[in-house]
């Protein structure tokens, strides 16, 4: 049996802090505005952890998805700028019609090229170069969407050590972009988006 | 970091300096994840083995270097992209070139030609092509051919017209091409005032007074240090009281030169040089 089912039989949500992740990063498509929400309102303002989203939207919205979630929100929200530090305990979204990359020394850094699985910015962009900055010590995370962008990364992010998280599809608005990474990767865990916050804050190394 | 990654950074790093050496390309201090992104997309396509035979290739295989290079050099563009960047131009600073009697632009980075020909109808409109001369430069030479052609995909007409009415245009798009199979052709008119060059950013130096830079979408492919340098190559360029417009995700506000040029439009990215302004 595999170590990482086993864990997930043994407690969903005790304490399973054997290391310290520096990023999560969050891919989601159609139905991810609530989706969201109810992930990042539960979290507190000091995880030690950054998350870094790719959220699909038409390529000229402007920045009301990052004002309202930050303002409701007690964990700061904002949209990545290029070659911006990446913090802990920051939430930064993709901005429109740019693929967002990370680097190695921990910035953002963003490019025009041609969409990828029709998107632009790509899930798959992020989470590949997350996975080569970061991985082991990243997790990736797909939620609801109409698609199958986000399922190579993940995959990535499995081979290199990472830890991969999938909205359970029967409680996302739309399970086909979920479903394509379950067949692609075979995730660590399978959650209900209830339960992924919560997850996310068992991960958060708290001082003692 | 395990060896294996530590082991293929290396090996990037080692083929862009092959590339410098052997072809004169500088990609050196261009952001990593991209570049590698970019290689690692024809690495997949070869049938290599290692990014290490990917560099022998590249030193013995002039043609599969110039595959690599397209690669490497992001070329997407489009006509009008950012519509209310175009229209800002309009608002601010072609006030201020109707005072000059001679203006000098300069599209760095101009691709395969769409943003400069959107530029050549904005002043044309304007009542100002007449009196300008375009430089239009890109690393590239395959896109400047393209530029040079005039003659884009019929397909992104539709696209480009909205764009174009979004930006502030005033005439028909239509007119600004004729419509030949699944090809629009530019007016001739709209090349006259444009010389098409090859200059490369990281490598060449400065070749003229500008009274308006344009270089969008290139700088976010550079290290910060790349940058800077670009910077004072603009600075250089540009006259006293001439602007600078970057893309919608770049800026000079990190930059040591940031004191030297004010915000005419943030948000649009359009900045201005200081200092005493003279005409011609
Ligand atoms: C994404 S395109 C931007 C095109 C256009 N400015 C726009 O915003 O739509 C980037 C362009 O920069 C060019 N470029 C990359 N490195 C360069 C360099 N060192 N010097 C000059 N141009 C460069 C590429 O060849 C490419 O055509």
């Amino acid at each position: 049996m595999n170590v990482s089912k086993l864990k997930q039989k043994v407690s969903k949500h005790s304490k399973i802090q054997d290391r310290k992740y520096k990023a999560v990063v969050i891919g989601v498509s159609a139905g991810g505005q609530k989706a969201l929400k109810t992930i990042l309102l539960g979290l507190p303002s000091d995880l030690t952890f950054s998350i870094i989203i790719v959220i699909h939207r038409h390529s000229d919205s402007d920045d009301y998805l990052e004002r309202s979630l930050n303002s409701e929100c007690r964990i700061r929200v904002k949209q990545a700028d290029e070659k911006e530090n990446i913090k802990d305990g920051v939430v930064y979204l993709a901005p429109p019609n740019y693929h967002l990359l990370i680097e190695d020394d921990n910035t953002f850094s963003m490019s025009v090229e041609e969409t990828v699985n029709y998107a632009r910015p790509a899930i798959d962009v992020l989470f590949e170069s997350a996975a080569y900055a970061y991985c082991p010590e990243l997790i990736g995370i797909i939620l609801t969407g109409a698609n199958y962008d986000g399922s190579r990364g993940l995959k990535k992010i499995k081979e290199m050590g990472g830890l991969t998280i999938v909205q359970a599809p029967e409680t996302a608005e739309v399970g086909d972009m979920p479903r394509a990474a379950i067949a692609a990767v075979e995730p660590d865990h399978i959650l209900p988006l209830k339960e992924i916050g919560p997850f996310l804050m068992d991960m958060n190394l708290e001082e003692e | 970091m395990d060896e294996t990654s530590e082991n293929e950074k290396i090996e990037f790093d080692l083929l862009l300096q092959a590339i410098y050496q052997k072809y004169g390309y500088d990609f050196r201090n261009y952001s990593k994840a991209s570049i590698r992104r970019r290689i690692r997309h024809r690495f997949s396509r070869s049938g290599l083995k290692t990014i290490s035979e990917m560099q022998h290739k590249l030193l013995n295989d002039k043609q599969f270097f110039e595959v690599l290079l397209l690669d490497l050099t992001v070329n997407v563009t489009e006509m009008f992209r950012d519509p209310s960047f175009f229209k800002m131009i309009r608002k601010t600073v072609i006030p201020e070139l109707k005072k000059q009697p001679f203006i000098r632009v300069w599209h760095a980075g101009c691709s395969s030609g769409e943003e400069v020909y959107s530029t050549a109808i904005l002043l044309n409109e304007e009542g100002l092509y007449k009196n300008t001369l375009i430089y239009a430069t890109d690393v590239n030479e395959a896109v400047l051919d393209k530029a040079k052609k005039g003659i884009f995909s019929i397909d992104r007409m539709k696209d480009y017209t909205r764009n174009y009415r979004n930006a502030g245009g005033i005439a028909s798009f239509a007119d600004y091409y004729t419509a030949r199979y699944d090809h629009a052709i530019m007016d001739n008119s709209l090349k006259k005032n444009i010389v098409f060059s090859d200059h490369n950013l990281v490598t060449d130096d400065v070749f003229g007074e500008m009274n308006l830079i344009i270089c969008r979408n290139v700088l976010i492919y550079f290290s910060c240090d790349l940058q800077e340098r670009v910077f004072g190559l603009f600075w250089e360029s540009l006259r006293s009281g001439g602007f600078l417009c970057l893309g919608s995700k770049e800026t000079i506000r990190f930059s040591t030169y940031s004191d030297d040029f004010e915000n005419v439009a943030e948000g649009e990215k359009i900045y201005r040089k200081n200092g005493k302004i003279t005409l011609i």
